[in-house]
């Protein structure tokens, strides 16, 4: 039975029993292991000086998934059965360069060089596991990675040349190869890391405790129930990009932790005739091709959801369980109708997403209860979706105001609209007088403007650092007028989003 | 005597890779926390107030103490020489005892065996404040005349009479936020004790003289006592000017009393919170000029957010003071500057140092007079630019003699189709109902040297070893500029050796006394020119010994591409330099230099503050909605005079990464208090600095070629840190010139940063108007 958190680091297999579970990759890795090469720019997971890759068994068994994460707000647990990268990883001190790290170099991509190693992984996670990318899709890539010296061109540079570099790297041959450019050592010597990755996995909930706090992992949901029941109190962890911040940022003494990423059958998505159930512990990047795939409009809200690493870690089920008035996901769930399923050992439940929020950070989760799934319809021929993100930064931002909208429109008549706003109230809410002002109504100027000023009557938002209560009432408004225009004048352009990218 | 070619590797004007590049991208450079630890390092973290204004009347570490690993609380109480860290007046106590002026003042420091325990506990002081009242922005507190430092006026002309006696007149109001610098790295200093009482401080810093003379000033030492050591900074953008002498002031007070190491380090939150930023300015204008356009007089009021204490806000603000002016001609004009204290963070250098709110000003002016006149704006800015023999003269009485604005300009208009695409815009807005498109071209013309005359100084280190190999070290420092790089360029041109045979050190102070900070973009400029000093008597000395050697005239001593030719004779410099030292040739020596021509009367504000000026200018154009106030830059032309260049790649990434900064500044980046005065804009994820999809994909950067300096700068180059920046004015007025454009050519106030509410804001007032 395992009594370790276990992972690969350099070729080394590192047990970890005496650790407290509050501890994060980054904290490790320059204090307990003086590796300092991986940097702390803000500690929240926003700036990406702190990259590191991960890599674990991809859902085929025979191949490595690569993904750039930040270690500031990831706890060590995270890191169980898997294999950690650096930037200590890609080159021996002394020896030639990475690929990456000479695209980076020839094009003079680092001033300060602080962000530097940061930007190296999560190149790097884009070489090893992505085709060339082109300057939009480097710009995504890149988006969890501030550079305050450069101003990025250099670096997207960078990131096209690296493909073409560093065939005299000395470093690691598996690390150095390119993606779908592997030699036969590289192929070999991955697969001696996945075997190795396979004989880590438990089957048993692991339990670290630290000076009286505790973390589980558990591996099944029948595990993760009863430890709840055991534990009630307990806060539990997926992504940890939220819980991470408790730690980091806030201080916060938790005692008793449940971390839900070792749960594998909560990290199934699955397409049914008339919906999609994604598992709690799907992670947003996991998420995003299916989503897509059935609701295109949510394409550009995703990207703009968070960043890369943060959504390589986060999780849908964490985002609708965490609940924030700000978060992405909700408004967009709330106006697909979506259905949450909570499950205890006692068994589970099903409710409408929207009623899972009483009040700000107030929930209808029971004691004992976790998220297990989310079931989004599917929508039908006669509806159409869109979704607007408004912040002061295009990405990695919060939203100010979050606007998702499904209308039923049959021939310019409005049948029904259903609406999820972020950033307008304490919880993720529906408009419901705007609603009703836009069911069974002819869509035209005079009825949009009744549900304007509707939408006006729904919600009393805050002034804070984000935007003024003035700004988010009247920005909402025009975003239903842009969702107005997009249905009945769509050759009419009203988005700046991908200009200039 | 040197030969040209062939080149020397690593020579002057190459586009060499920054000398730390490779450890930068394999995670091998040390930056101030990567350093090994000594044994018994304690870590530290400040306990600051929680109030805007207060008395303390009261205050227990009872909490404190008993938080596990805690090992001690410093306070005030532990200074035994000033509790002082102030750049220029004694307003900055390194402790706040008695009373706090802003929320996020330090009042103590928590020394702990550990930076989480630290933190932790320096949360749990229990403070008695007894409240006094806060004045909380500038506009209040220049209605109650309360300031760090006394106002100050630069007059030239009589604006006032110029200003009556104009044809058209308009006044009004700005507001222009500040700026964090969010160098990646945070503040950081580690006080180590040597022997008998002295210190070694490793800090990132960009002046290590400073943090010699404060910490030996807090401390009662003197500044022999006290060495200062910084190899490199994760960023510093002026904000580890003076800024870090609180920091290595406090971890020193800590060290000296427990006798051990200690390390601060400020988290991104502590580090937004209590140190400086750029200054917001609230402005007020009236300008008079004739049918043209041109401005007859001029007079501007700026109230600048000083914050608690004085720190550099008087240099800066006259810096904004004296760059009012931009690249136009005032015949008559009147800048009162008045320098507000209010309490929050004490704000400080950030690059360009008061220029960028200076040129915002009468950027937004030229928009206005262009507005008002219906004319192109660009026509009103090139109407108003200095001209080169006549209307050549600033408001502060220096002559502009390198003026070279106007053919700049006129270069970036045809290379950037600056005309036919703002004919091509307009047609499109006509037909475009939701989305507008804007542009413009602003330019620069920004002032070299510090304002301060005596900072104008530099001093290098160089050292030859036998191998042929080469210490050197100034008084620079490194931040990311690639300063360190081109001096060891200047170095390796002079000696025409390869780079690679010269070891570029940590800024120390005790290799090179009493440096200026580098700031002020002086850094190669002052430091490339000692370094050129001293490799210039080292190669003199050699040459003289080679001629004697050989039995030649010392001018027969050709130095070229790591070879030494004399006559018929044939050396490496490094079998050279093992002769030399045969021969008992120094091969150490010192180089100095000051800045010429340069003088400047303090009480008058006249004079020649400034050697030379560089230039540049930017097209930019954006695409706004109207519907939500959100916008994109979607190209970008800029070009830029660096003078003869001393390495083109450094400089370019100073003219990108300058613009972008100053584009956040403008648009992404707003600084937010609450009703209490805390600032809530305190971490990446509440304060948004530009991110890589910010930059538009269409963005053409170009050197001004074959421009050399007029004045005998290092090489003929010219300094590039700050200028550039200012080229992000431009994305602004081009977002201005499609809100316009929004509103049938009315032109609503828009205020900095134009966030999406901030543009939202202008169309809807454009459009009620």
């Amino acid at each position: 039975m395992a009594d370790a958190i276990r992972f690969l680091l350099d070729g080394e297999i590192i047990s970890i029993r005496d650790v407290d579970p509050t501890r994060t990759v980054l904290q490790w890795l320059r204090e307990d292991r003086l590796r300092t090469g991986t940097k702390e720019g803000c500690a929240e997971g926003d700036c990406g000086a702190c990259m590191v890759v991960v890599a674990d068994v991809a859902d085929d068994g025979e191949s490595l998934r690569y993904q750039a994460i930040n270690s500031c707000i990831q706890f060590l647990s995270a890191l169980d059965g898997k294999e950690l990268i650096t930037v200590e990883s890609l080159s021996p001190a002394g020896g030639r360069l990475h690929p990456v790290q000479q695209a980076m170099v020839v094009h003079h991509g680092s001033q300060c060089g602080f962000c530097t190693p940061g930007f190296v992984m999560t190149l790097f996670a884009a070489y090893r596991s992505k085709p060339p990318l082109d300057r939009p899709a480097t710009n995504d890539a890149l988006a969890g990675n501030l550079c305050r010296c450069t101003g990025y061109r250099p670096i997207a540079d960078a990131a096209e040349a690296m493909y073409t570099l560093g065939k005299d790297a000395s470093g690691d041959e598996r690390l150095t190869a390119a993606h779908g450019a592997m030699s036969e050592t590289a192929i070999a010597e991955e697969r001696r890391i996945i075997e190795t990755l396979k004989s880590l996995q438990r089957e048993d909930t692991l339990t670290i405790a630290n000076a009286g706090r505790e973390i589980h992992l558990p591996t099944t949901p029948e595990q993760l129930a009863a430890t709840l029941a055991a534990h009630p109190d307990a806060t539990m962890v997926a992504g940890g990009t939220d819980v991470g911040l408790w730690v980091t940022k806030q201080f916060r003494d938790m005692d008793q932790l449940i971390y839900m990423g070792g749960v594998k059958a909560l990290q199934d998505i699955t397409v049914l005739d008339d919906a999609i159930r994604i598992g709690a512990g799907v992670t947003f990047t996991e998420a995003m091709p299916t989503l897509v795939e059935h609701f295109p409009a949510l394409e550009p809200l995703l990207r703009r959801f968070a960043s890369p690493p943060v959504r390589n870690a986060a999780t849908v089920g964490g985002n609708v369980a965490n609940g924030s008035p700000i978060g992405d996901s909700m408004p967009a769930f709330i106006a697909l109708n979506a259905r949450v399923t909570l499950t205890s050992a006692n068994g589970s439940r099903e409710l409408p997403l929207e009623s899972l929020y009483i009040d700000y950070m107030v929930n209808a989760i029971e004691p004992g209860e976790f998220v297990a799934s989310i079931v989004i319809p599917k929508l039908n021929p006669n509806q159409t979706l869109a979704a607007y993100k408004l912040s002061k930064r295009f990405d990695q931002d919060i939203s100010a105001v979050c606007a998702v909208f499904v209308a039923t429109v049959d021939e310019g008549h409005c049948v029904s609209l259903r609406t999820g706003f972020g950033g307008m109230a304490a919880i993720p809410a529906r408009a419901m007088q705007c609603e009703a002002a836009m069911t069974d109504v002819v869509l035209n100027e005079a009825t949009v403007q009744t549900a304007m000023s509707a939408l006006d009557q729904d919600f009393t938002p805050m002034t804070d650092m984000r935007a003024s209560d003035s700004y988010r009432r009247e920005a909402a408004r025009n975003l239903l007028y842009r969702f107005f225009l997009a249905l009945t004048e769509p050759e009419i352009d009203t988005e700046v989003y991908d200009y200039g990218r | 005597m040197v030969a040209k070619d062939p080149l020397v590797k690593g020579g002057v004007g190459q586009a060499t890779a920054h000398d730390s590049a490779a450890l930068h991208v394999n995670g091998r450079a040390l930056y101030t926390d990567d350093l090994p630890e000594p044994r018994g390092l304690l870590h530290g973290a400040f306990g600051v107030s929680t109030e805007a204004h207060a008395k303390v009347t009261a205050i227990s570490f009872e909490r404190v103490r008993a938080f596990p690993g805690v090992v001690d609380v410093i306070t005030a109480d532990d200074i035994h020489g000033h509790n002082n860290y102030g750049a220029v007046a004694d307003d900055d106590p390194v402790f706040a005892n008695e009373r706090v002026e802003f929320i996020g003042h330090p009042m103590f420091l928590v020394v702990a065996d550990s930076v989480d325990a630290a933190r932790r506990a320096a949360l749990l002081a229990d403070v008695d404040y007894e409240l006094l009242e806060p004045i909380l922005d500038p506009e209040t507190a220049l209605e109650r005349r309360s300031f760090v430092v006394p106002s100050q006026t630069l007059k030239c002309g009589d604006s006032e009479s110029a200003i009556a006696a104009a044809p058209h007149t308009l006044s009004g109001t700005l507001d222009l936020g500040g700026q964090d610098q969010f160098y990646l790295e945070g503040q950081i200093a580690m006080a180590i004790p040597t022997e008998g009482g002295d210190f070694r401080i490793q800090c990132s810093t960009q002046h290590p003289g400073e943090i010699q003379h404060v910490v030996a000033k807090v401390l009662g030492l003197t500044q022999k006592d006290v060495v200062v050591e910084c190899r490199r900074m994760g960023g510093a953008f002026g904000g580890k000017e003076s800024q870090p002498a609180l920091i290595a002031a406090a971890a020193a007070v800590a060290a000296n009393k427990l006798g051990r190491a200690v390390k601060l380090r400020l988290d991104r939150d502590s580090d937004m919170v209590s140190t400086g930023k750029r200054h917001d300015f609230f402005t007020r204008y009236h300008v008079g000029f004739d049918d043209d356009g041109r401005i007859l007089g001029v007079e501007f009021e700026y109230a600048s957010r000083c914050g608690m204490s004085a720190d550099l806000s008087g240099a800066i603000n006259d810096r904004a003071m004296f760059h009012t002016d931009n690249a136009y001609f005032l015949p008559n004009a009147t800048i009162h500057s008045h320098r507000c204290k209010t309490n929050t963070v004490s704000n400080t250098a950030f690059r360009g140092f008061g220029g960028p709110q200076g040129m915002f000003a009468i950027e937004y002016v030229m928009d206005e007079i262009a507005g008002a006149l219906g004319e192109d704006p660009l026509t009103i800015r090139q109407r108003n630019y200095y001209g080169t023999d006549t209307r050549n003269v600033t408001p502060y009485g220096q002559t502009v003699e390198d003026n070279v604005i106007g053919p700049l300009t006129d270069t970036l208009i045809d290379s950037s189709d600056y005309h036919a695409r703002r004919r091509e815009i307009r047609d499109w807005n006509l037909d475009s109902r939701i989305l507008k498109r804007g542009i413009a071209l602003t330019p620069v013309k920004f002032g070299i040297s510090f304002t301060a005359t005596h900072l104008n100084q530099a001093g290098a280190l160089l050292h030859v070893y036998t191998d042929g190999t080469v210490h050197l070290n100034h008084g620079g420092t490194e931040m990311g500029q690639g300063l360190f790089t081109k001096v060891a360029q200047v170095v390796a041109e002079t000696l025409q050796i390869n780079i690679d045979t010269i070891k570029i050190t940590a800024s120390d102070t005790s290799k090179v006394p009493n440096a200026s900070a580098t700031a002020a973009s002086s850094g190669s400029d002052l430091n490339g020119m000692a370094a050129q000093a001293a490799a210039l008597t080292i190669r003199d000395r050699l040459s003289r010994f080679a001629a004697e050697y050989f039995e030649a005239n010392a001018s027969d001593v050709v130095f070229a591409n790591n070879t030494i030719t004399v006559g018929d004779h044939t050396l490496s410099f490094a079998e050279l330099v093992k002769l030399a030292y045969l021969a008992r040739v120094s091969l150490s020596t010192t180089g100095f230099y000051k800045t010429p021509k340069i003088s400047y009367d303090k009480k008058a504000l006249k004079g020649r503050p400034f050697y030379y000026y560089a230039y540049g200018a930017a097209v930019s154009e954006v695409i706004v909605d109207t519907l939500t106030g959100e916008h994109r830059v979607t190209r970008v032309d800029i070009l830029h005079d660096c003078g003869r260049s001393l390495n083109p790649a450094i400089d370019m990434g100073q003219i990108e990464g300058g613009f972008i900064q100053g584009v956040g500044w403008l648009t992404t980046e707003q600084l937010w208090w609450d009703p209490r005065g805390a600032l809530r804009t305190h971490a990446p994820a509440t304060y948004k600095i530009p991110a890589c999809s910010d930059v538009p994909t269409d963005f053409r950067v170009n050197i001004m070629q074959s421009q050399e300096n007029r004045e005998e700068t290092i090489h003929r180059s010219k300094a590039v840190g700050e200028p550039p920046l200012m080229l992000g004015i431009s994305v602004f007025h081009a977002i201005k010139d499609a809100v316009n454009q929004a509103c049938d050519g009315k032109q609503p106030r828009l205020d900095a940063p134009a966030t999406p509410e901030a543009v939202l804001t202008a169309i809807k007032q454009g459009r009620q108007r």
